[in-house]
């Protein structure tokens, strides 16, 4: 399945084992983790159909994990850092955010598809996007245009340092934000999904094709080592997904929060 | 064996995590002193402890990033 084990010697995973192209080839290639990206949006309707379908007042198992989701993001996320006047508004959006990259963060140890697909930065990037209209557009609406600009900066600041904050706070919404967003989600994923190549890939490689009993033998370290981390994988993936969302959400609240 | 092959971009990078696995120790160090010395605080201390881990976390993975371009 993988290139690198069966190339002659061992080469280390690299971000080269992330390429993954299916149709076409270069830039417009369609890649694996786009057919993901779609199979995870019908999946995750689906189930969602599924089981809501028959609500029941005495939920049934479907329904009893559908509304532990949704009460984790509603009450643990939402209402906790947006306050409990305004939060429904925005559980929707979170809800759906945390869904998707959970589901998609999963992938990373499904058997067979094995693939994180916020691993590729466009994912990561395009769901952040989505977060930086968001808080932008509600900020402004709240307040106004200029008066969003203005919040940025606390009051009863000197005269003389409030450019300097200024300047460092539009830094803050426009470039740190979106960038530590989308970057820690891409990063976490790609260095898990890095971490479960190097034991598997190179475990494979000692068993198979190094020479010497002992270095086979080995191999079995590897593999242990590699199944301990997928299941330190499974903590990753649903602590980035449930980060993404935290910060979505305060991002969103110091947009349409009064005053510092 | 035929010698090691690799960027040394990533040994830099396994300096640089240093500092950002420092910080998150110390965040989660003083999470738990905090559950143990009341812990019905532990559902307030929670999402700030994790929200600090990550942005803490942050920086240790712009290094990642860093160390894979040439």
């Amino acid at each position: 399945m993988s290139p690198h084990v069966l190339a002659s010697g061992y080469s280390p995973p690299s971000p080269s084992s992330f390429w993954h192209p299916l149709i076409g080839e270069g830039a417009t290639a369609i890649t694996r983790p786009m057919f993901l990206m779609a199979f995870s949006v019908l999946l995750i309707t689906a189930l969602a159909f599924v089981v809501t379908r028959r609500m029941s007042l005495v939920p049934g198992s479907g329904q009893f994990v559908a509304e532990g989701i949704y009460t984790f993001v509603r009450n643990g996320v939402a209402r906790d850092s947006l306050g409990s006047k305004e939060f429904l508004a925005f559980v929707p959006l979170l809800l759906t955010q945390f869904l998707l990259i959970f589901t998609n963060n999963l992938f990373g140890i499904v058997p067979v598809i094995q693939f994180p697909t916020f691993s590729r930065y466009g994912f990561a990037l395009s769901v952040t996007l989505i977060v930086f209209v968001v808080y932008h557009v509600v900020g402004i609406r709240r307040k106004g245009l200029g008066g969003y600009f203005r919040g940025m900066v606390p009051s009863g600041l000197p005269k003389l340092v409030v450019p300097v904050i200024f300047l460092l706070e539009l830094l803050t919404y426009f470039v740190t934000r979106p960038l530590t967003l989308s970057l820690r989600l891409f990063a976490n994923m790609f260095a898990g999904h890095i971490l479960l190549l190097v034991f598997f890939l190179g475990g494979t490689y000692m068993l198979v094709e190094a020479d010497g009993l002992l270095i086979n033998v080995a191999s079995v370290g590897a593999f242990l080592m590699g199944i301990v981390f997928t299941g330190f994988e499974l903590l990753i993936y649903f602590l980035q997904a449930y980060v993404f969302v935290l910060l979505s959400a305060s991002y969103i609240a110091t947009s349409i929060a009064d005053d510092h | 064996m035929e010698g090691l092959t690799g960027s040394i971009n990533v040994l830099g990078y396994g300096l640089a995590a240093l500092g950002p696995a420092l910080a998150v120790g110390m965040i989660f160090a003083a999470y738990i002193n905090g559950v143990a010395r009341q812990p019905e605080s532990r559902n307030l201390l929670q999402p700030i402890a994790i929200l600090g881990f990550a942005l803490a976390e942050a920086l240790a993975l712009f290094g990642l990033v860093l160390a894979f371009i040439n």
